[in-house]
């Protein structure tokens, strides 16, 4: 056979739409037989954190209280219109109503697939967050020389 | 007995999602019976799944729906 197709993604965005796009876009590439990695840098970490609400994560009080603000995963906020949080909400029952993946859906999928999760060693560095702060399926906490190594012969999108 | 999955109700991505899962889940020679629907979900399941070395065997249509028998390599 030949060579897989590789797809790397660099999630940026902590956006709830967004984090959807990503997600969308690594599960279908994985189902269809590309090898897809997803970096996950500044607000993307919010996405990949062990605890999904507003919590207080991190070192420092500063890092503590800016994650705390952020959130994780359950609370991701819409790009436009988030109406303090509700927006989401409402998006993912419409998603559900109409048979759409919802993000949650779809994160579960992109794990099952083997969708390989990378994070930013820099900016967990500015938000003082370890290792431990984020989910299990981070495989590696690498940097931007790293990531392009990896991407060498990958198409690269930044969302 | 070939194992039966439906996809009609699914939209993309998952519609080819659950088909690779699926897939990943059972033996060499095992065969799936995947109901989808015209479009999106009938142009890219044969192609893929071939693509992943594994068999289409038959592609026939029932009503609205197509039935997909794939073997796994």
């Amino acid at each position: 056979m030949e060579p897989k197709e590789k797809l790397s993604i660099v999630c940026f965005s902590g956006d709830f739409d967004r984090a959807v796009a990503v997600f969308t876009l690594a599960t279908g590439a994985a189902a269809t037989n590309r090898e897809v990695t997803i970096f996950f840098t500044f607000w993307g970490l919010n996405i990949i954190k062990k605890r999904g609400g507003h919590r207080w994560t991190g070192r420092g009080i500063l890092a503590r209280f800016f994650n705390f603000l952020m959130g994780g995963r359950n609370n991701l906020p819409l790009g436009r219109l988030n109406f303090g949080g509700l927006s989401p909400k409402l998006m993912t029952g419409m998603m559900k109503s109409k048979n759409v993946a919802t993000l949650e859906d779809l994160f579960e999928a992109a794990k099952e697939l083997g969708v390989h999760f990378v994070a930013c060693e820099m900016a967990m560095h500015i938000l003082e967050l370890s290792r431990e702060d984020l989910i299990d399926q981070v495989t590696e906490v690498i940097g931007v020389s790293t990531f392009l190594d990896r991407s060498k012969d990958a198409k690269i999108l930044f969302i | 007995m070939a194992k039966t999955l439906d996809i009609t109700a699914d939209c993309c991505p998952m519609t080819f999602v659950k088909v690779k899962l699926a897939l990943a889940k059972m033996k060499s020679g095992e065969e799936l019976d995947v109901t989808l629907n015209e479009g999106e979900p009938l142009n890219n399941v044969p192609r893929t799944v071939t693509e992943q070395g594994d068999q289409v065997l038959s592609i026939r249509q029932e009503g609205k729906a197509h039935h997909v028998l794939i073997r796994k390599a």
